[in-house]
């Protein structure tokens, strides 16, 4: 078998509790290719950062990970600090959902950028601000040569968001996860960026791991992409086969809130995702689930083949949907 | 910047108190000049003169002139303000940033140290100190420092705790910045301004703290002048000679307020909350 970028295997998080600790984030297993565009999408509280975060080692302090997740074969959970640091901003990076609190106040975004590159390229300070120039030109700011001497305050959102990306992009890392990069922008941007990050997976031939809690926007390019409900997996498959062959009731949802196709209504899953405290026995969706049966109750479903060996659903009523 | 610059000089106290501190400058820095005669030169005809034409602010019991010993004087607070102050500062930074960094054990260690450092008198401990290493400039500086970092400490730790949470961190984290780089690279400079404020509201309580150790004579030494020991012997000479407790009193207030002002008006000018409504 060939070697994945990025295996994921039975990632589990829990947050330690007085009571017991449950799992937030439940055996979650997938794995990204070289040049992958892997699309995580879910709602908020699904446990979509929190898989991103364990990726980076970057967990919260109080959060307990098992599970292992391999990067060009090695297991990330056993690095060392400084093996992590090494790895981090060079071969793994993370843009953020908030442009407007991702970067550091009181540095020029050119200095931000430099310094990554002084870390891990070891340029001397004239040659990281150089290429700093060059990258941000890369991600579309006008001006470079000015611009990269402004301050985050002095910057839009959406230019925030490119300063991030370039920042990211900085040492063409093999794997770039983006949380939620658009979600806290206005459309024109979001699309804008989204093409941006496409356009750089293809170029810096990266394989990117992006997360939204928007199905619409991964549908345009994306070529698999797994579906989180309540810390697991809930549907997965190459991204056709799910817009075209649905095969779990939340991805039916999902699919059914999205605006924009002529004359349907847009459609809200109704209720809201329970939190790990109040999750229900057996399916944990049955509580939302316009398809839900007596036996949901009972067991949770496993994650199976559902029409094709690609496409994978933890529903037990998978292939009548 | 220039907000916080229109904002200071919007405050007419503060800006009151910069004049007044960058006079208290001129005057340590030019003390050479400025002073009309030397400081330690004793006249034994001219003991206990009350002020006049010759000596402004009279002389003390050994004829000196008080005028030019309150000049120098003001050079020995300043320094012993300042080193004092730096010590302290750089102490609080270091114990602060561990502290609300690591948290767990190493905060609990240090917020121990700090409560123990706090339930001791202070003016206690450096007298008790200074009777073991004997007084001078340098001790005093050192102790003064060693003595009021907590304070520092404790800002630092609580901006530090708050800081490491926010988001820039985990972005500078995931781009592969480490221990050290996060705390005095990313977080250090965000933290800055709360330990400024206290800086400059410390130099006052250093400079009142040297003035009466030296009043109690274990600060700076005669013949070396300080406000403090000018007054000790104003206390021996109350009855008559009244300028040599009156004119060091005045020094030590005025500088005080002076630092005071300018500390609080950089608070305000500094404080985030009404920094937003200004843009
Ligand atoms: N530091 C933490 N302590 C306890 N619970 C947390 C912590 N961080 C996240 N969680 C829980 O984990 C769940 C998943 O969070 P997250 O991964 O951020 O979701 P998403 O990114 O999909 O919106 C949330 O519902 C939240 O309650
Ligand atoms: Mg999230």
């Amino acid at each position: 078998m060939i070697q994945s970028l990025l295996s994921v295997e039975d990632l589990s998080i829990s947050f330690a509790s007085e009571i017991k600790s449950l799992n937030t984030v439940n055996e979650v297993s997938f794995k990204a290719a070289d040049q992958d565009f892997l699309g995580i999408v879910g709602e908020s509280g699904c446990g979509k950062t929190l898989t991103a975060l364990a990726i980076m080692k970057l967990l919260p302090s109080n959060a307990i990970s098992s599970g292992r997740i391999l990067f060009e074969g090695k297991d990330i959970l056993a690095y060392k600090d400084k093996d992590l640091q090494k790895i981090r901003g060079s071969k793994i990076s993370m843009i953020f959902q908030e442009p407007m609190t991702s970067l550091n106040p009181v540095f020029t975004v050119g200095n931000q950028i430099a310094e990554v590159l002084i870390t891990h390229q070891s340029m001397s300070a004239k040659e990281a601000i150089n290429k700093t120039i060059e990258l941000l030109k890369v991600v579309q700011i006008p001006s470079p040569e000015l611009r990269v001497n402004d301050y985050p305050h002095q910057m839009s959102g959406g230019m925030r968001q490119r300063v991030m990306i370039a920042m990211a992009v900085a040492c063409k890392p093999s794997l770039l996860i983006a949380d939620e990069p658009t979600t806290a922008l206005d459309v024109t941007i979001q699309a804008q960026i989204l093409e941006l990050l496409g356009s750089l997976q293809e170029r810096n031939r990266m394989s990117l791991l992006f997360i939204t809690h928007d199905l619409g926007i991964v549908a345009e390019y994306a070529s698999r992409v797994m579906v989180m409900y309540a810390g697991r997996i809930v549907e997965k498959s190459p991204v056709q086969d799910m817009f075209i062959n649905p095969r779990h009731p939340y991805t039916i949802g999902l699919l059914e809130s999205l605006p924009g196709k002529k004359g349907a209504k847009l459609k809200p899953i109704p209720g809201q995702v329970p939190n790990t405290e109040s999750l229900p026995s057996g399916c944990k969706f049955r509580t939302r689930c316009r398809y839900v049966i007596e036996e949901c109750h009972l067991k949770e479903p496993s994650l199976k083949p559902a029409g094709n060996s690609e496409h994978l659903s933890r529903c037990i009523r998978a292939m009548e949907l | 910047m220039n907000i916080f610059w229109k904002r200071f000089k919007q405050n007419r106290l503060a800006t009151a108190g910069g004049v007044m501190v960058l006079l208290l400058f001129i005057v340590a820095a030019f003390a050479p000049l400025i002073s009309p005669f030397d400081p330690n030169e004793i006249d034994r005809n001219s003991i206990l003169e009350p002020p006049s034409e010759v000596h402004i602010l009279g002389t003390d019991d050994l004829g000196r002139d008080v005028f030019s010993r309150m000049i120098f004087g003001s050079w020995i607070s300043l320094a012993v303000g300042f080193v004092a102050v730096g010590i302290a500062t750089f102490i609080g930074i270091i114990f602060g940033a561990l502290s609300g960094y690591y948290g767990g054990w190493t905060d609990r260690i240090i917020m121990r140290f700090v409560d123990i450092m706090l339930s001791i008198p202070t003016l206690f401990l450096i007298l008790a100190v200074i009777a073991f290493i004997g007084p001078s400039i340098w001790n005093i500086m050192i102790i003064i420092g060693l003595t009021s970092w907590m304070g520092v400490a404790r800002l630092v730790r609580a901006e530090f705790l708050s800081l490491k949470e926010r988001e820039f961190i985990l972005a500078a984290k995931a781009m592969g910045a480490g221990d050290m780089r996060i705390i005095f690279s990313h977080i250090m400079p965000n933290s800055m301004s709360p330990v400024f404020i206290s800086a400059v509201l410390g130099v006052a309580a250093a400079i009142l703290l040297e003035s009466a150790l030296s009043f109690l004579g274990l600060g700076i030494q005669p013949p070396t002048p300080s406000w403090g020991n000018i007054l000790t012997l104003g206390k021996d000479n109350i009855e008559i000679a009244w300028w040599l407790s009156v004119f060091p009193g005045l020094a030590i207030l005025f500088t005080v307020l002076a630092y005071n002002l300018v500390g609080e008006g950089l608070r305000d000018a500094l404080d985030p909350r009404l920094w937003q409504r200004g843009r």
